[in-house]
């Protein structure tokens, strides 16, 4: 494989993993902070996209498409925090699980409802359209590498956000001690609400930024959901850094082992046999490093303070 | 002297900063009930707990019938025959109290993985589940679920588990707090007899009850144990008077 | 006779009365839908094991209906071409004999579950839910990417696989057979949970330090508990690939272990009939919203969602009452 090829398999597979970081960060504040497993992740990063296109297509700007993704999805999730996931913190996990289950049946069915079973499709901005070179050789695409950067620009942001404001301050003092943080006489129904529609708005810029590369169709967000849930199982419950960090490894191995594998095989057993098997394998890997990991590290690379 | 049954040797276990069970070595001998007091936050459920397999110790060791049991699980302590209740009550709050001896009773006999038979109508269970339940004053609370129990019923009910389960040395963490008087006079006649089948090392706040049962107390301040003797010398230990017993009303 | 054994026994003749009158209307369609009936209480009454009665909340189990499915599967398409499974290193021959394949189905199920279990059960809580649907989904991408039976297309099975004496083809005697099935299926429920090893689970469910402090180390039971699980909801996967003739890595999707979640939790978790009643419920909703709206599932959705808030104890908590222990 030519060095110019490796290095543009490298890059999708940071792109995919900082589009899976948007994701899982989220997951894990919610988790974190409030200790619920949020199954309708996936709904609010398909109702960011859709949001993007339905606005790109309406007023021609992706831009506008993007504000548009960001809005629609903090307003849901703020709305189905408020109306009903805010009911669930204080219950168990199970409880958690149906109740979230039962909100992707609603959110599917009603944006099929809205908009059809027909996918959307939704270009890249023009300024973000072209191609530059790789060092080595190669092309590779402008847009996807804009996503690394805003990924990389979102990891700076949260960061920043968590460990210098008084917002982050209250999210860790809520991660460390529940009791504690209504002591401080935060209002803590707030708090909550602010977090979840962060992590909601997160979900939706991934959501309307992968609309770009994918269909924008109903369903989209629940493989990305599970693959965010390997990167926080990896990760480690709770913790941002681990979430960053298993969000990479993911999106690299993931997009490397599809590349590389069938080749690897095919080195051993022939091209076609090779394909077959390497392809099978490639695409149970992440869930083998999970299994691994998990071996050594049972609760993830980071044990977040949950 | 008789060869004691539970040594404990130079345990250590800290929570971050906090030194929980500092450099502690005592011992428990056959037939003696062995009381560990000392001021809240001592140490004292901890020690229990690095005991019982609950906790890992950061150093140290433990033996248990001549064997190290240091790297032996909670489970397999229990199997060896080290019986411990909790300090709060841990059953399972759903099973009558019957059904809670019962499950002892059938760990005893290491039949957890038999998979037709049922339980409900198995003398085998019954009868020695039953019989523990009437050691311990429970008999006509047997089909009671645990969660409907009395405070004090409840650490009734995990004494009768630690005598289902057949231990050879007892570790009893404040059997009787939130028991009444009556209640606790009648469990300090049931331990003094109990001593006679196995060791009990005891944690106990009801110093009548301490005085009156222990062949020997060791003292736990700040993790460390300060005075291991008999009553009369615990009583005179000037050490203890000012760290510990100085302190009670 | 207790309100809960009343309702059951309701709830059993029910099942069994809905063919027979579908078949007097000759509305075959019917017999079929009883019969989907049957086959998601027996997969859920596999879920409830592991859910109900330990706690264990798999949202992996699609994994193990769909490999009984594809046993299933994979035998009736050796058998009707007459090739063996695989030639090397020794050959195994497939059979069109329903109790082989029943047996190889919930062995296979088995099988997987054990090194799932194994690594998932290491963990407990949030992490076991996510790590039970992560490897449901390594199943699912292998199923998809592996086109040897079918790929992402499934696999169609050109006839039903047999069982001497009876007709298979026929839906009221396949009805039969499946609800034969599912009585074995709530015994083996019912004689494991009253058993000395039902008893262990339970008490890792309500207190895991309790099990433990007795000497029983509640991995174990655990484990052995999602193996057992997973077997009868293999079992279940294959009669639904022998209902439908059809299977398809939609069996093993997470959304299918979604819906074996809510079919215990509609009916009641951890009660006998609770997956029987959920699953009865949930296909008549199925069949009614169905009719209704194209978008039965938004209804599904807020029912499901008004059930979890306000109406916890399920269907047969709300006709029976609490359940009662010993």
């Amino acid at each position: 494989m030519s060095s110019a090829l490796l290095v543009e398999q490298i890059l999708n597979g940071l792109q995919f993993g900082v589009m899976l970081f948007l994701m899982a960060a989220g997951l894990t504040l919610v988790f974190g902070v409030m200790g619920l497993i949020n199954l309708a992740h996936g709904s609010l990063y398909m109702i960011g996209a859709f949001a993007c296109a339905a606005v790109a297509a309406a007023t021609g700007s992706f831009w506008l498409g993007l504000v548009a993704s960001l809005a629609a999805a903090a307003a849901a999730g703020t709305l189905v925090e408020v109306l009903v996931i805010r009911r669930l913190y204080g219950r168990d996990h199970l409880d958690q699980v149906l109740a979230t289950f039962a909100l992707i049946l609603i959110f599917s069915e009603a944006t099929r409802w809205l908009f059809g079973s027909v996918p959307l499709y939704l270009n890249a901005p023009p300024i973000l359209s072209g191609s530059i070179a790789l060092p080595g050789g190669g092309q590779y695409p402008v847009y996807r590498l804009a996503i690394i950067l805003v990924g990389i620009a979102v990891a700076l942001g949260l960061w920043l956000l968590i460990s210098k404001t008084r917002l982050g301050m209250r999210i860790r003092a809520g991660e460390n001690d529940r009791e504690m943080i209504g002591a401080l006489g935060i209002d803590i129904n707030r708090l909550y609400t602010i977090v979840f529609a962060l992590g909601a708005a997160l979900a939706g810029l991934a959501g309307a930024m992968i609309g770009a590369l994918q269909s924008v169709r109903v369903g989209m967000g629940e493989p990305v959901l599970i693959l965010a849930f390997v990167v926080i199982v990896i990760g480690g419950i709770g913790s941002i850094e681990g979430a960053l960090v298993g969000a990479l490894i993911v999106g690299v191995v993931d997009t490397l082992g599809r590349i590389l594998l069938p080749q690897l095989f095919g080195a051993v057993l022939g091209p076609a046999q090779g394909a077959l098997v390497g392809g099978a394998v490639a695409a149970m890997l992440i869930y083998v490093v999970m299994a691994l990991v998990l071996a050594f590290k049972p609760r993830g690379l980071f044990t977040g303070s949950a | 002297m008789a060869e004691p049954l539970l040594q404990i040797r130079n345990l250590k276990k800290s929570f971050g900063a906090l030194r929980a069970t500092n450099d502690v070595s005592i011992d428990l001998r056959p037939g003696e009930v062995h009381a560990l007091i000392g001021p809240n936050g001592a140490g004292k459920s901890t020690l229990m707990h690095l005991i019982s397999g609950f906790l890992k110790p950061d150093a140290g060791e433990i033996l248990f019938d001549g064997q190290d049991i240091t790297g032996i699980d909670m489970p397999g302590r229990a199997r060896l025959g080290l019986g411990r209740t909790f300090q709060i009550s841990s059953l399972a709050p759903d099973f009558s109290a019957l059904r809670n001896v019962m499950l002892a009773v059938q760990a005893r006999q290491g039949s957890s993985f038999r998979f037709i038979r049922p339980v409900r109508s198995d003398p085998s269970l019954i009868e020695p589940a039953m019989a523990a339940l009437e050691r311990t004053g429970l008999g006509a609370r047997a089909q009671i679920p645990a969660a409907e129990l009395s405070h004090g019923e409840r650490r009734q009910l995990e004494i009768a588990i630690a005598l289902a389960l057949g231990a050879k040395a007892f570790l009893f963490d404040e059997p009787m707090a939130g028991m009444g008087p009556e209640s606790s006079k009648t469990l300090t006649t049931f331990l003094d007899r109990l001593r006679r089948e196995a060791p009990v090392l005891l944690i106990e706040h009801d110093m009548d009850a301490v005085f009156a049962l222990a062949d020997r107390i060791s003292v736990l301040v700040y993790g460390s144990v300060i005075a291991t003797g008999t009553v009369e010398e615990i009583r005179r230990n000037a050490d203890v008077r000012s760290a510990y017993l100085g302190d009670m009303p | 006779m207790s309100r809960e054994l009343l309702l059951n026994t309701v709830l059993a003749l029910l099942l069994l009365a809905l063919p027979f009158g579908a078949f007097a209307l000759d509305e075959p369609f019917y017999i079929d839908l009883a019969t989907r009936m049957v086959v998601l209480g027996l997969a859920a009454t596999g879920l409830n094991l592991a859910l109900g009665v330990g706690g264990l909340v798999s949202f992996g189990h699609a994994a193990f209906f769909g490999v009984g499915g594809y046993v299933a599967g994979v035998m009736a398409t050796h058998a009707f071409n007459a090739e063996p499974i695989f030639a090397a290193p020794f050959t195994l021959s497939a059979t069109d004999l329903m109790p082989v394949i029943w047996i190889a189905a919930m062995g296979l199920a088995a099988l997987v579950a054990l090194p799932i279990g194994a690594i998932s059960l290491r963990t407990s809580g949030v992490y076991f839910i996510m790590i039970t649907l992560a490897f449901a989904q390594m199943v699912y991408y292998f199923a998809i990417s592996w086109p040897a039976y079918g790929g992402e297309d499934g696999l169609a099975l050109s006839v039903r696989n047999a069982l001497p004496g009876f007709d298979t083809a026929d839906s009221l005697t396949f009805f039969l057979i499946c609800y034969a099935m599912l009585m074995a299926g709530l015994a083996a429920f019912t004689i494991l949970r009253n058993s000395r090893f039902g008893t262990a689970l339970e008490a890792a469910r309500q207190n895991e330090i309790r099990l433990a402090a007795v000497g029983v180390a509640p991995f174990r039971v655990r484990r052995a508990a999602f193996v057992l699980s997973a077997a009868l909801t293999g079992l279940a996967g294959a009669l639904y690939a022998e209902l439908n003739k059809f299977v398809s890595p939609s069996m093993l999707s997470w959304h299918m272990s979604g819906i074996l979640i809510v079919l215990v939790i509609l009916g009641g978790v951890g009660r006998l009939f609770g997956p029987v009643a959920g699953a009865m419920l949930y296909v008549f909703l199925e069949f009614v919203l169905g009719g209704l709206t194209e978008r039965w599932q938004l209804f599904l959705g807020l029912i499901l969602l008004g059930v979890v808030l306000f109406a916890r104890g399920g269907l047969v908590g709300l006709l029976a009452g609490k359940p009662r222990h010993g």
